[in-house]
């Protein structure tokens, strides 16, 4: 017997979790818009109640079409689940509940999505858990931030907007080190351009809002967990997962690292955490999110090369002033990048302008091309000021440490043509230098 | 549920249940390189409808201490030290792939121990190709690979599985990732040199179900017939479409097969 070949990436953004309707034969997955689903009997529905049998039983647990999703992206990032949730926050949100309580400790990046500060910053700390911001680039800030009741290690494959380059080896090593996850981001990257937990991260989400749906159509958000985290080991992350490791009363005493050697987590999450806080995803977002995904490897291709042509456009634009995109010289992550996102660095990026709070406003106004909006990872070209909307309840200290300022511009490149789109850039920068 | 056998700390998944001397049991057997939670769904579902389940963690494997069992009769003799340490006289044996064998053996030796025993994707003999075997005493990735690859059915390779949210084939690797150093070369060692698989089928007294998955490449449905012709008192069922991860791939046919096999006892 010759050893089994592997299915490749791109034939997995369109088959993984998927097979034809066994009911209709139809092709595509199936939109199962349907709050609940038939018992055979009354044995069966108290299986499928006390996971003695695998089903459906109501969609805010799980659903037909958002298993398929759920499949699809642990099939690409290399996990053993998933859960599909509301949105991208309500992905973090499960992550953290599923873990910790009141008393508990997070330490993450703080070059992060502002939502996700917001959560972690002023929202989680009325519920007794408290996080430790830290530079992404000192391993020793990392390690000096952890304490006894530190409970995970939380940062973004790229920094937003800084596109920090998470070194996700040193700190999931870390982590690991101190008997804690490494929970990442990845909504910049997608598994088309990195696969975290290759390099060590135990449980990765995304805003599939973003690049995995692709058109900006939905909201949504995927949870995947690695199996590979260890929430018993002896003298290390023992007693500190009392959420995995010991009885839960509210599901007949289960104990879910005895209930599954790999994916506890997993059966925490949906069991307790969609069961009670119930932020679950609605089966015609999951059906557009694999919409998505089965063009993804083409379309991250396009917005990386796209992107490429822009930053090269910008970095040599008398007007600006810098461009922040790890694949230049000029940014710190650079050889970071190369190893660890060799396909490319995605396609949201910032930069700066030589010019007045004012002329940022005036070349803004001036795009045609590109939308003025809050949102990324979209077919279409996207731009926004961070300091006046995403980030503008960060304060000005923490702005310059995430390396934002007034002048920083976020761009998010489409799938147009490159041409098209910096004849954009450079009427916008032109309207912007004369006024 | 944590006991000593033998000297050493044992495991068994009880599906969340205390023991109850007055309920009979089923002790659930994994196969190479898994340990207890392959029959989450299965074990489950007796513990909660008037069975004492133990699906073990054979020694070696998940959270049972001391080294893997080098050969099959060395683990149907330890599943018979784990019923003594209990003080259980008799119970029912489920058993998959290497499981499947130490079931089979531990049947034919011990009948006054054993009233009935299912086989899940069992052959006999069990031949490991000398690849995989060599990958594994290497402790070489490929060999999960290559078990990953043979063990499931050409359409279960690409997901549909009916556990909401979980991906078949990365949770199989994962599991078998977690296996200690050398427990994947022992077992597969051991299933390779049982040579007495058709003698202990002839000696088989207790009723017997075979579960044989129709597309399964890891222990051919063709190398299952010498078992069945040698088996007196047998049943089997093939499920279609199936590979050699039954538990996962079909867990419901696998469920509705044990429990008109293991309530018809009673």
């Amino acid at each position: 017997m010759t050893k089994p070949k592997s299915t490749h990436f791109d034939t997995l953004t369109l088959h993984a979790g998927a097979r034809p309707d066994p009911a209709t034969g139809a092709r595509a997955t199936p939109i199962y818009q349907s709050t609940s689903f038939v018992f055979r009997d009354s044995d069966h529905a108290a299986a499928l109640f006390n996971m003695e049998r695998a089903g459906h039983v109501y969609s805010r647990i799980s659903n037909p079409t958002c298993a398929v999703l759920e499949e699809r992206i642990s099939a690409l990032e290399g996990g053993v689940g998933a859960i599909a949730v509301a949105s991208g926050q309500a992905a973090l949100h499960l992550a953290i509940v599923t873990l910790m309580g009141a008393g508990s400790h997070i330490v993450a990046s703080r070059s992060l999505y502002g939502g996700s500060h917001n959560l972690l910053d002023f929202t989680l700390p009325r519920f007794g858990i408290e996080t430790t911001f830290v530079d992404p680039r000192n391993l020793d800030g990392w390690r000096r931030a952890i304490r006894p009741n530190t409970r995970l290690l939380f940062g973004e494959t790229l920094g937003n907007p800084g596109l920090e380059v998470l070194d996700v080896p040193r700190v999931a090593s870390l982590a690991h080190e101190h008997g804690l996850p490494l929970l990442v981001d990845s909504t910049f990257t997608t598994p088309s351009l990195m696969r975290p937990f290759e390099h060590g991260a135990d449980l990765v989400y995304h805003s599939a809002t973003k690049f995995l749906s692709g058109h900006g159509v939905v909201i949504g958000g995927l949870l995947v967990d690695s199996g590979k985290f260890d929430w018993n080991e002896p003298n290390k992350s023992a007693g500190k997962f009392p959420t995995l490791t010991e009885p839960y009363a509210g599901f007949h005493g289960m104990v879910f690292a005895e209930e599954s050697t790999t994916a506890a987590f997993l059966l925490r999450a949906r069991r307790e955490g969609i069961r009670d806080f119930g932020a679950c995803m609605a089966p015609m977002t999951a059906f557009q999110v694999l919409q998505g995904i089965e063009t993804l490897p083409l379309r991250m291709q396009r917005h990386v090369e796209n992107t490429r042509k822009v930053v090269a456009f910008l970095a040599s634009h008398r007007f600006v002033e810098s461009v922040g995109y790890p694949e230049l010289p000029t940014h710190p992550d650079q050889a970071l990048a190369a190893r660890l996102l060799p396909d490319g660095c995605g396609a949201v990026f910032s930069f700066a302008i030589r010019g007045t709070r004012e002329q940022g406003r005036r070349f803004i106004e001036s795009l045609r091309i590109f939308s003025h909006l809050a949102n990324v990872g979209d077919a279409k070209s996207l731009v926004i000021h961070p300091a006046s909307t995403t980030h503008f309840r960060v304060a000005t200290e923490d702005l310059k440490a995430a390396g934002i300022t007034e002048g920083t511009i976020r761009l998010s490149v489409g799938l147009e043509h490159a041409d098209d789109l910096i004849e954009d850039l450079s009427r916008a920068l032109h309207a912007a230098e004369r006024s | 549920m944590r006991f000593e056998v033998t000297g050493h700390t044992a495991y068994a998944y009880t599906g969340s249940r205390a023991f109850d001397s007055s309920q009979s049991t089923i002790a659930f057997v994994h196969g190479a390189a898994n340990d207890h939670s392959v029959w989450a769904l299965q074990s489950r579902y007796f513990a909660h409808h008037g069975r004492n389940v133990l699906a073990v963690d054979l020694p070696g494997h998940g959270k049972s201490e001391g080294a893997p069992l080098s050969s099959v009769a060395s683990i149907a003799d330890w599943l018979i030290d784990a019923l003594d340490a209990l003080r259980i006289e008799t119970a029912a044996l489920v058993g998959h792939s290497l499981g499947s064998l130490a079931v089979l053996d531990a049947a034919s030796r011990y009948p006054q121990r054993v009233d009935r025993i299912a086989l899940l994707g069992p052959s006999v003999p069990m031949p490991v190709s000398e690849a995989l075997l060599d990958a594994a005493k290497r402790d070489d990735h490929a060999a999960f690979e290559m078990i990953n690859g043979w063990s499931f059915s050409p359409a279960d390779q690409l997901g549909g599985n009916r556990q909401p949210g979980v991906w078949m084939t990365g949770n199989s690797m994962r599991l078998m990732e977690r296996s200690r150093p050398a427990a994947l070369y022992t077992d597969l060692a051991a299933c390779n040199s049982y040579a007495d698989g058709l003698n202990a089928a002839g000696k088989v007294r207790c009723p017997a179900l075979l579960l044989i998955g129709q597309r399964d490449q890891m222990t051919l449905p063709k190398n299952a017939r010498a078992l069945v012709a040698a088996l007196t008192d047998k049943r089997v069922v093939t499920i279609p479409d199936c590979g050699h991860s039954l538990m996962a791939e079909a867990p419901d046919q696998v469920l509705d097969a044990l429990r008109e096999f293991l309530f018809a006892a009673h």
